[in-house]
């Protein structure tokens, strides 16, 4: 009994030691499921290539209750040193100027190789500041592309290799689809707020708000109730009441999926990084991929589309030595080769152009997995279409929602849903730069 | 009365420690808290705090979302309350009469209580979700179109049943216990006076369950208006357009979600002042009215 005493007291005093010797850094994070293990994956990657510092990764549940974690976590004085935080928190996180360590700063403090050139502009232009300076450093993102459907397609006697390029043939190819009775409805679409607005109005270099697109500051307003976005969700609501396009519900549209999945409707708009799941999904048809389509009557369309998805941020008032090893770990999560395993195995777009190199056989080998990353490196950036930068803004998302709603419900026209969306957004927005004045 | 004396004077305070702390800490201090924050304006991160006075009350008082969310609060607790207590008397009543199955008939009935919320909410989701759910598919046979994504009315009628539903049980058990009480020797006099079932109903069992009925609706309310949260999370989250959105699910939304700390606050002291008033209207006029 003795003897096992003084064993175990020995074992204890080696582990504590052990665990002395290597720095923790906490990661919290929204990635459940597959996504899930290959991060936790990725991470012991990082954990065996040295044995200075440990990163321990822990799931916190969905994008918003994550965020929300990490800021009541602030506010206790029990932060994570890294928070991975969704893209409309972008402007939230930026404003907490004392609560963040921008990341082009940690890598600078900490001697890390760091080189802004080697990413892609059009990933990491929507987490820089307006002198370029990248302040989270992008872990996963996606665009929207569309998805169709090529079975149907032949049925309706449409070639099934020529997705619609423009909106105008979408809505007569969703007529000929409807009219043979190759499918019922022509198409559906996830996030009425970041596809068919938020990227809308980038695919056709439309502002979304003022001071390029609340990049400039917190004085920046939404502007999106302007003639393209108006023309486009009356032609939305028009369609729908045609019984062409059908809304698949609020948010992500949870109900979208599912209607192209039982090709109840023969197009879908959705997240590059959907792929995988429509692959395996889409068992009893044929599966093509196509940009998002434009208005050719808009000057300057298509432009590029803007990325989805989330970023790492640093939060401040950690122990130096955490961030040296997250300067280490950025380092190792940028590389093209785990970029391009992340990548390849998520559907999330590369991050740098080496990765993007480095994955031209994986794109050649499964076609359509490039249309993302292609849509979005079209054309440079321009003020208009580098992405969304504004307080508040998962609201703001949930507004454009209810107003589309009271659209499609015609208890408002487009001009009067989008003017709504403005006045009762930029009241947010007013008190978001009031409460960080 | 029977009065017990301490002849210590600590020793009462000691007693009642347990109880006070958890108080406290549960309820005062929380409450404190959230009245400080409704004056306050802050950033999520809690780095620049502001005193801004009664502006986030007025502020709610000039948002047409939340004199909207008021008025669906009222809507939704009155439907809930009557609906489930409507019900629950019904069944109540029914097993009453029975002799030897009551038993059986209650333990059956006392089920859904055991339900947690979320998943109750979960349970009604599926089985009125429009693209996989079994009622979408029967009401559409009989003409009607049901979709509580993109219509208000379905969306409320949704969460009224989901969260009556819960609640059956609840008031059932309590009916019961009320109709037991009732004494059959009233009933009988009446049906020899010649009285018909539900005449007997309306003037005697009625205001003799009164005592009953007023604790239910106490408890309905309150449960309407403040544990049905996991119910709206798990099915509208508020929506379509804003029309489930109860005051309590705001509060969580603009607080959490939303990081609006001082607006949610502010509901929150808004709630709190309605639950002071409702309770003590209840308990100074109706109760007056109450034959116990």
């Amino acid at each position: 009994m003795k003897y096992l005493f003084t064993a175990s007291a020995v074992a204890l005093l080696a582990s504590l030691s052990a665990a002395n010797a290597q720095t923790e850094i906490q990661w919290w994070h929204a990635m459940g499921g597959e996504l899930g293990a290959k991060l936790e994956e990725i991470t012991k990657g990082f954990n065996d290539s040295q044995d200075e510092y440990t990163v321990v990764p822990s799931y916190k549940g969905t994008y918003p209750e994550t965020m929300t974690a990490a800021i009541a976590a602030f506010r206790a004085q029990q932060q994570p040193a890294i928070v991975q935080v969704f893209e409309v928190g972008t402007g939230t996180m930026m404003a907490a100027k004392g609560a963040i360590v921008p990341v082009h700063q940690l890598m600078a403090d900490q001697g890390a190789a760091f080189d802004p050139a080697a990413y892609l502009p059009a990933v990491v232009g929507y987490y820089t500041d307006t002198e370029g300076n990248m302040l989270s450093m992008p872990f996963n993102s996606s665009t929207p592309i569309v998805y169709y459907n090529k079975t149907v397609f032949e049925k309706a006697g449409l070639d099934p290799n020529t997705p619609p390029k423009t909106w105008a043939e979408l809505e007569e190819f969703s007529k000929t689809i409807r009219d043979t009775g190759a499918a019922t409805c022509g198409f559906t679409t996830q996030w009425v707020s970041w596809i068919q607005t938020e990227n809308l109005s980038a695919w056709h270099n439309q502002p979304i708000g003022t001071e390029q697109n609340g990049f400039g500051g917190t004085a920046a307003r939404l502007t999106l109730n302007g003639p393209v976005q108006v023309k486009h969700w009356e032609n939305l609501k028009r369609m729908a009441d045609e019984g062409v396009f059908k809304y698949g519900g609020p948010v992500g549209g949870d109900n979208a999926a599912p209607m192209f999945y039982s090709q109840e409707c023969a197009m879908y708009m959705g997240s590059s990084a959907s792929r995988a799941g429509v692959i395996a999904n889409a068992k009893d048809f044929e599966l093509g991929y196509g940009m998002l389509p434009y208005y050719d009557d808009v000057e300057g369309a298509p432009q590029n589309s803007i990325i989805g998805g989330a970023t790492l941020w640093v939060l401040s008032g950690r122990p130096d030595e955490e961030y040296a090893g997250v300067a280490k770990f950025f380092e190792y999560l940028s590389s093209p080769e785990v970029q391009a395993d992340w990548a390849s195995f998520s559907g999330y777009l590369p991050i740098t152009q080496a990765a993007m190199d480095q994955m031209a056989d994986y794109y050649a080998e499964n076609p359509g997995a490039d249309t993302g990353i292609k849509q979005i490196t079209l054309n440079e950036p321009t003020e208009n279409s580098k992405g969304l930068r504004f307080g508040n803004y998962v609201q703001i998302r949930g507004i454009i929602d209810e107003e589309f709603e009271q659209l499609l419900a015609g208890s408002k026209d487009a001009q009067g849903a989008l003017d709504a969306v403005v006045e009762r957004g930029n009241a947010l927005i007013e008190e978001f730069e009031a409460q960080n004045q | 009365m029977k009065r017990t004396l301490f002849r210590n004077q600590l020793l009462p305070w000691l007693l009642l420690a347990p109880q006070l702390a958890i108080t406290f800490v549960f309820f005062l201090w929380p409450a404190a808290q959230a009245i400080r924050q409704s004056f306050l304006r802050q950033d999520a991160f809690g780095i620049n705090t502001s005193f801004v006075g009664l502006a986030n009350f007025r502020a709610l008082w000039n948002s047409p979302e939340y004199l909207n969310s008021l008025q669906v609060t009222a809507v939704f607790a009155v439907l809930v309350t009557v609906l489930s207590m409507g019900f629950s008397l019904l069944l109540a009543v029914a097993v009453d009469r029975m002799i030897r199955s009551a038993s059986v008939y209650t333990t059956l009935l006392v089920w859904p209580y055991a339900v947690a919320p979320a998943v109750a909410g979960i349970l009604w989701w599926f089985i009125f979700n429009p693209t996989i759910g079994v009622m979408p598919y029967v009401l559409e046979m009989v003409g009607y179109d049901w979709n509580h994504i993109s219509s208000k009315s379905d969306a409320m009628a949704l969460v009224v049943i989901a969260s009556a539903w819960k609640q059956i049980s609840y008031n059932f058990l309590f009916f019961v216990a009320g109709l037991q009480s009732v004494p059959a020797s009233l009933r009988e006099a009446a049906a020899i006076d010649g009285a018909g079932p539900v005449r007997r109903f309306f003037d005697i069992t009625l205001p003799l369950l009164s005592p009953t009925t007023f604790f239910l609706l106490v408890v309905n309310i309150v449960y309407a208006m403040f544990d049905t949260f996991a119910v709206i999370d798990a099915t509208t989250e508020g929506g379509p357009a804003q029309a489930t959105n109860i005051m309590v699910y705001k509060v969580y939304f603009d607080g959490f979600v939303g990081q609006n700390m001082g607006s949610s606050a502010a509901q929150s002291v808004v709630l709190m002042v309605i639950v002071i008033a409702l309770t003590i209207v209840q308990f100074r006029w109706v109760e007056k009215k109450v034959a116990y």
